[in-house]
């Protein structure tokens, strides 16, 4: 039997990345993936004949620069195609539209509020430096603040430096960005209700929290985290829905000279003297390896994957107590043709971007308030996309895919979830489409109503987090998953973790799996 | 207006939405319709972009004599195309220096049509004397529209009903678009699959119709010269009056460059007689020409640091660039050559340039290029990349 190098346990977009960087590195690797496909829950699937869907993530946010250079992404199929505007309908018949021409958003504010309108510039250049003040955190490993290890201090230092360099107003800022909710946030700076309540939906999303919850405003800046990345400007829909990314990135790492076996569940690690030395398939197969990573979220990793006596007692309790809470959904549409918004009738551009079911701070607050009480909300949030509007190689010619993001949907529903319950759960989404745009129901040729039981049945995600780990402040950073433990090592030796439940988590950024081979490699094991 | 617009005119109009006109030959066509050039941009390698390329000027060459003629104009060999066979071809001046380049449909063994960036009837007349041939401009006659993309196939078979998947890579048929007769080519200026139709300039505004409606479900966009400029680079595909000057426009001999030395030298023909520039062209192959006309890829962690060197993230135009950017050797002192074009890729997330490089540096180095970071000038490291940049399989296949 062969003993690979290093064998990546599940095969999404940081797994593969992981896998990529240690091939490049002439390591021989292994991508065990549980799935018919690789991708997690970056995966394009043909659900009703001829109409194709992202099943789960939609949308390219932020995936590394560095990892689109270092493994040549485009040559293997990568075409992240911008997506520009954001039409927020309203209530009452207006809307507010967010274009992807700067002077023709600003008309479009001054509409609402000339004031907001000018501060909407300011607003961006804050925003601008503060991203450029966390940016680099995300292509650092976190040092521990409680370590004196040289690298630690190193870290701590330069990290220190890079704050005190901000100078007082940004580094307050930065702190009111930390520590502030969303809508308090936004208070400071807009007048506009529907313009505060499009913008903090950014900050719920995947979290079990409310506009109005504290903690919430940080997210805010992952959306100007991309433009600081210039034209590089990896925020967008991928070419093929975002299957198409993950499978890019597999086709670099099969360059690179890595296996990767699909249908292959792995249920655990093997252990002898307090070291990995290769994984179980479920089958009951046994493939010998130096080094094994788990991509999967903290949970399963080591509460799973390992029995609890490899594991110190402390850890194992911090792991229980990291925060899931699954709390969005999905609906996917095959639409015979597209559906014409009450606040902008037709068909037009407004299709090519997204609609943000956001009418107002109040409106988002109620549907978090259904979820706070173990309901799903009643009239959800939701962010639309038309995927087939953007590649019409998504559907068959003059039809379309319809892509829902929906919150709150919370995976401790009261009386659990049900077949009945999802079906429930998919009408409220489309009675409240529906009624920001009369007729849509008729257009649906096909429907697919994913709650965070089926995430988690799926794709293994645990309660269906789409972040395998609530991007909460306290499992951010050096906490992500555990403290002492956020940097890509386990305390089983030769088993390190390289998922979204790492730092820096979320979306498809890749940064955790390319970190956590940067340590793999560094550590030679 | 008093430059003259074409054909399509009456429907590329009233989309444009900020009013970007360019000129091209006498002509105005969109520099882009919408506000930016990138969805145009995105659908040449997405789904289909639908060009106005009838500015090109055209020439029908006809008679006993007229492969013999363009024969002895350009370098490619005419004589050895079949029917139905697009050639691209530059040709020169009896010193081998470039004038322009074009392409040679043979639309019969005695019919052929040329296209060129510059007028070209009183130089064709001039090779002319003693032969059999009739030469026609056909510039203002012949309107073109070059529907570029992945979807492109799709589109034209269904409007022209019928089956294209046969019709190679530079050959071409003739065809009707709802009743219109034309003329299908698969070429283009992208570097993707894609195809240019060839109408009688009073059928252009039904043909766009046709075409548009037709292309719609699949995502078919009108596009401008600012997403084809960007297309073009990626492709590697040299512009006239950008990457080289024509050598009858030239006024020293500095300015002038042969068609070895910007990298065409597949097309300079071994196989046949007589043609202008012959002689200069067969002793420049044997000594190796002085230029090589080459990719090079930007390195971004090159820009990236210069950028923060003032606090700044990398800001690169977002348009195409056209203009003579220096290129030194790695330790940045000796000028080595100069870029002619550059842009940023939004498909290969590149920085890429064309370049001029004297032949000693033009494998597989590193160089320096001038950016200009806040007013200062600066070099960025730069890769000689083979060309094209981009190269998709479905060009061909």
């Amino acid at each position: 039997m062969k003993r690979y190098d290093a064998i990546v346990i599940g095969g999404g977009h940081n797994g593969l990345v992981t896998a990529a960087y240690l091939a490049r590195a002439k390591q021989s690797v292994l991508v065990l993936e549980r799935r018919p496909r690789v991708g997690g829950a970056a995966v394009t699937e043909e659900i009703f004949p001829g109409f194709k869907f992202s099943m789960f993530s939609y949308v390219v946010s932020l995936l590394r620069p560095e990892i689109i250079r270092d493994l040549d992404l485009p040559r293997h199929g990568l075409h992240i195609l911008p997506l520009e505007s954001t039409v927020t309908p309203m209530e009452n018949g207006d809307y507010l539209a967010a274009w992807g021409d700067h002077d023709e958003t600003r008309r479009e504010l001054y509409r609402h509020s000339p004031r907001d309108a000018e501060a909407y510039d300011e607003y961006g250049r804050l925003m601008h430096f503060m991203a450029q003040a966390v940016k680099p955190i995300l292509g650092m490993v976190p040092p521990d603040p409680t370590s004196f290890a040289p690298g630690d201090l190193a870290g701590l230092l330069k990290l220190g430096k890079h704050f005190r360099d901000l100078g007082g107003e940004r580094l307050h800022a930065l702190v009111k960005l930390m520590t502030m909710s969303s809508a308090d946030f936004l208070d400071e700076w807009f007048e506009t209700d529907v313009l505060k309540a499009t913008k903090s939906a950014s900050g719920i999303i995947g979290t079990f929290l409310g506009p109005r919850s504290p903690g919430t405003a940080y997210v805010l800046l992952h959306h100007y985290m991309g433009e600081l990345d210039g034209v590089f400007r990896a925020w967008g829909f991928a070419k093929g829905g975002t299957g198409a990314v993950s499978e890019s990135i597999a086709s670099a790492a099969r360059g690179f000279g890595a296996e990767i076996r699909c249908d292959a569940g792995v249920s655990k690690v093997i252990v002898g003297n307090g070291r990995a030395t290769g994984v179980v398939l479920e089958n009951g197969d046994e493939i010998p390896a130096r080094t094994v990573v788990s991509s999967l979220d903290p949970r399963r990793t080591f509460l799973q994957l390992l029995e609890p006596d490899h594991l110190p007692s402390d850890f194992v309790s911090d792991i229980r107590r990291f925060k899931f809470r699954g709390s969005s959904g999905k609906v996917n549409l095959a639409l015979d043709s597209l559906p014409s918004f009450t606040c902008m009738p037709g068909v037009g551009r407004q299709h090519r971007g997204a609609f943000s079911i956001s009418p107002s701070l109040d409106y988002v607050e109620r549907a978090y308030d259904d979820a706070k009480y173990g309901e799903f909300s009643r009239r959800p949030y939701m962010d639309i996309v038309f995927p087939s509007m953007i590649d019409p190689g998504m559907a068959p010619p003059g039809k379309h895919v319809m892509s829902i993001f929906v919150q709150y949907a919370p995976y401790a529903l009261n009386g659990g979830w049900t077949d009945a319950k999802r079906e429930a759960f998919g009408d409220a989404v489309v009675n409240t489409v529906e009624s920001f745009a009369p007729g849509f129901k008729s257009l649906i040729l096909h429907r697919q109503v994913i709650t965070p039981l089926d995430i988690e049945r799926i794709t293994g995600l645990s309660e269906g987090n789409i972040f395998a780990g609530e991007l909460a402040l306290h499992q951010l950073f050096f906490l992500r998953p555990a403290a002492g433990w956020a940097k890509f090592a386990t305390p089983v030796r030769g088993f390190y973790q390289c998922g979204s439940g790492t730092h820096p988590g979320g979306g498809i950024m890749g940064a955790s799996g390319r970190l956590a081979a940067m340590r793999i490699l560094k550590d030679g094991t | 207006m008093s430059l003259r617009t074409t054909p399509f005119h009456s429907r590329t109009g009233p989309l444009s939405e900020g009013q970007a006109w360019r000129r091209w030959a006498g002509y105005v066509v969109a520099s882009s319709y919408e506000l930016s050039h990138d969805r145009e941009y995105h659908a040449i390698r997405n789904s289909a972009a639908l060009f106005d390329v009838s500015p090109l000027y055209k020439y029908l060459v006809t008679g006993r004599d007229a492969a013999r003629l363009l024969d002895h104009v350009v370098t490619r060999n005419v004589g050895k195309a079949k029917v139905g066979q697009v050639l691209y071809t530059p040709w020169c001046d009896n010193e081998g220096k470039q004038i322009d380049d074009g392409t040679i449909s043979v639309l019969g063994e005695q019919t052929f049509r040329m296209t060129s960036a510059d007028p070209t009837l009183r130089w064709l007349h001039l090779n002319a004397s003693g032969l059999d041939v009739k030469i026609e401009d056909v510039s203002e006659t012949t309107a073109a529209l070059s529907l570029q993309g992945p979807s492109s196939r799709e589109i034209l078979q269904i409007a022209a009903e019928r089956d294209l998947a046969t019709l190679k890579y530079f050959r071409l048929t003739s065809a009707q678009i709802r009743g219109i007769p034309v003329t299908i080519s698969r070429t283009g200026y992208t570097g993707d699959l894609g195809y240019e139709v060839w109408v009688d300039a009073a059928q252009a505004v039904p043909l766009w119709d046709a075409v548009i409606e037709t292309g719609r479900p699949f995502g078919i966009t009108p596009a401008g010269m600012l997403a084809l400029d960007v297309a073009r680079i990626e492709a590697g595909l040299l512009l006239i009056e950008v990457d080289y000057f024509s050598s009858r426009h030239a006024l020293i001999e500095a300015q002038k460059s042969s068609p070895l030395e910007l990298g065409l030298g597949w097309t300079v023909a071994t196989d046949k007689e007589r043609y202008n520039g012959q002689a200069a062209l067969e002793a420049e192959r044997r000594r190796g020409p002085a230029w090589q006309f080459t990719g090079l890829t930007v390195g971004w962690d090159s820009l990236e640091q210069l950028y923060a060197e003032v606090g700044l993230p990398p800001r690169l135009p977002t348009q195409a660039w056209r203009t003579s950017v220096p290129i030194y050797d790695r330790g940045g002192h000796k000028q080595l050559g100069y870029a002619t074009s550059g842009g940023w890729s939004p498909l290969l997330k590149r920085y890429m340039a064309l370049a001029h490089l004297g032949s000693e540096h033009a494998t597989g180095t590193e160089v320096r290029m001038e950016v200009t970071v806040e007013h200062r000038r600066k070099q960025a490291k730069a890769l000689v990349t083979p060309l094209p940049f981009f190269n998709p399989d479905r060009k061909r296949a």
